[in-house]
């Protein structure tokens, strides 16, 4: 129960309508410009990231956190603060390990998970 | 038989549509035509491990139950004229490989059915074949999976896009009715193909609807006959879109087909509680529509003059991703109760 | 209506008779499940932080365990469900990446493991992380000579 207590509710707040509206902007991208959603993931990864390198996205995580982070804007982000950082502590090779680094287990648990997925699941029709 | 005007032919010994049959999948079976088909399974996947393996199923089994119905022997049937619309059409010619029925693989996209029922009256009144076999299928989920996206995903379909109709329709033509009364096919006016630039692949019905306004004025014109002359003018797998362009179209061009025309599309579901969007689309769409709906119209003399009119949208995923707009085709076929 | 006789003017015309998506309600939808997603999120890494984790562990664990979820509602069939919803709602958050890596790898199956499941799974999803990693690159490359 001291978990429950310990829940920031205005943290909990921003990091909804943040996540919300960065959710909206896709939907009008989707509505409005007819792009297929690999085009939108894509737009989203590498707005973050170049919204990441430029510092800019470090405000938005500080202010609404998981409402920043969980996006794909974040993903990129993410992917962004692991090149630079990596890269001005070993250089060349940092700016090709940083960013998968920081990234890895994201990504490899959505490898993992689509494996396991597929050994269990059967493709079924969208009933609507 | 011989050419009229433009690209119409007519057929001096107009064939006989003997027998037709359709089976559709659970989706369909909901809509409201699902009386009128043969067979309406109850899973898609039908007991096959793969949807392209139960598409092969379902023509295969269509066919069989066309030749069953129609009484003649497979044997006797002198050619056959099927597609669909997987890659290298491999439900019709995997379904067929057993049948031993000379075998000619045609691609129309949609329009296929229509596209095998003008060359097969073709080669009954040329003197080439007695009976001849015209079959075609369409998967709601082989069609998803080749065109577009895999069916888990999660995007949503725009209000624009149609349901791709999982079934098939199969038609036996003939030179003899064997006294059953069977209307015949009495003109044939294939297709051009017409793009008018449209690239939204989720709008397929306003992409093929200048080409079946193209067929339509065409055949009109070639024959000499008025829209009024049909009891029914249907086209295959226009939607709700596609028919109200080519309804608006046909007017400015002043040929009036309010009253008479509706697109299988729209026949077969329901659009308020099935969600299909604007419509059913697909080979089997108007395959099983007029296999199943409209030849029994036919057969009970409640339509005696049909314009079938069927669209194809001739397109792949590469072209769509290369930025190609969609080329439309469509082709008709006039069938008429000649015998009261 | 007067006849039609240009390409663009046929496109125009299409444009006018398609009806657009219900914008206004996708978006209401795309936000609050975005929303309760990223919530989701936030009470997993705030429960991780309680139990002493550092920030960075934490976003790992959210990151893997919304993909988790993500994977094990696509399998269900239910994530279909869930997108054709909500859109932009469950597609933006990490939960899209997830399931678009999972749902052409169920798909594909039937191609066979190496080929189908293995060779198919990134259709939809390895674009993000070509164009994701490869800026990445770019980005730490730039790093080393401007900060």
């Amino acid at each position: 129960m001291d978990f429950l207590q310990s829940i920031d509710w205005m943290q909990l707040l921003r990091c909804f309508v943040v996540g919300g509206l960065i959710c909206i902007i896709g939907q009008v991208l989707i509505d409005k410009t007819k792009l297929t959603s690999a085009r939108i993931l894509v737009i989203f990864v590498t707005t973050g990231v170049i919204l990441g390198a430029l510092g800019i996205y470090q405000y938005l995580i500080d202010f609404a956190g998981c409402g920043a982070t969980v996006p794909l804007l974040g993903f990129g982000a993410n992917l962004a603060k692991g090149a630079i950082t990596e890269a001005q502590t070993s250089g060349l090779l940092g700016a090709f390990i940083g960013g998968v680094k920081a990234s890895a287990g994201g990504i490899a648990a959505a490898i993992f998970f689509g494996y396991i997925a597929s050994l269990i699941a059967k493709p079924k029709i969208k009933k609507q | 038989m011989k050419k009229l005007g433009n690209q119409t032919i007519m057929l001096n010994n107009p064939p006989y549509i003997l027998e037709t049959s359709s089976i559709v999948g659970p989706k369909e079976a909901g809509g409201p035509l699902a009386k009128y088909f043969d067979q309406c399974l109850e899973d898609e996947f039908w007991g096959e491990k793969t949807w392209e393996k139960a598409e092969s199923k379902i023509i295969k089994e269509n066919v069989n139950s066309v030749v069953a119905k129609s009484g003649i022997p497979a044997t006797d049937i002198d050619y056959c004229f099927a597609g669909d619309l997987l890659n290298q059409c491999i439900s019709s010619s995997f379904g067929l490989r057993e049948t031993n029925i000379p075998f000619f693989g045609i691609f129309g996209a949609c329009s296929t059915f229509v596209e095998g029922m003008c060359l097969g009256s073709l080669f009954i009144d040329g003197g080439a074949a007695k009976n001849v076999l015209c079959a075609t299928s369409s998967h709601f989920c082989s069609a998803e999976k080749q065109f577009r996206f895999p069916l888990e995903l999660g995007n949503q379909r725009p209000p624009s896009a149609q349901w791709t109709v999982t079934g098939s329709g199969a038609a036996i033509l003939s030179n003899t009715n064997l006294d059953k009364k069977c209307p015949q096919i009495t003109y044939v006016t294939p297709g051009k193909i017409v793009d008018m630039g449209v690239k939204d692949a989720n709008n397929m019905g306003a992409a093929m609807a200048p080409a079946a306004l193209d067929t339509l004025i065409t055949h009109l014109r070639d024959t000499g006959r008025k829209p009024s002359y049909y009891d029914a003018i249907i086209t295959g797998d226009l939607g709700y879109i596609g028919k109200e362009i080519l309804t608006e179209m046909a007017e400015t061009k002043g040929y009036n087909i309010k009253n008479n025309y509706n697109d299988c599309g729209v026949l077969i579901f329901d659009k308020e509680t099935q969600d299909t969007h604007s419509g059913g689309s697909g080979c089997g769409c108007v395959g099983s529509v007029f296999s199943g709906y409209f030849y029994q119209m036919l057969k009970e003399k409640k339509i005696n003059r049909l314009l079938l009119i069927a669209t194809g949208a001739l397109m792949n995923s590469t072209s769509s991703q290369q930025g190609e707009s969609i080329p439309g085709i469509a082709h008709a076929v006039a069938i008429e109760n000649l015998e009261k | 209506m007067k006849d039609i006789e240009t390409k663009q003017e046929y496109l125009d015309y299409v444009d006018k008779k398609s009806p657009n998506s219900p914008i206004l309600k996708n978006c209401f939808n795309a936000f609050w499940v975005g929303g309760l997603i990223c919530s989701i999120g936030q009470i997993i890494f705030d429960f991780c932080k309680y139990k002493g984790l550092e920030d960075t562990a934490c976003s790992t664990i959210v990151s893997i365990t919304l993909i988790g979820v993500a994977a094990l509602l696509t399998a269900l069939n239910i994530f279909n469900k869930i997108g054709k919803f909500a859109g932009a709602g469950s597609l933006v958050p990490i939960t899209g990446f997830a399931n678009s890596i999972v749902s052409p790898a169920i798909e594909y199956k039937s191609e066979g493991y190496v080929m189908g499941v293995g060779g198919k799974m990134f259709t939809v999803a390895g674009p993000v992380l070509v164009f994701g990693i490869s800026t990445s690159v770019i980005v730490g490359i730039i790093a080393i000579f401007f900060i």
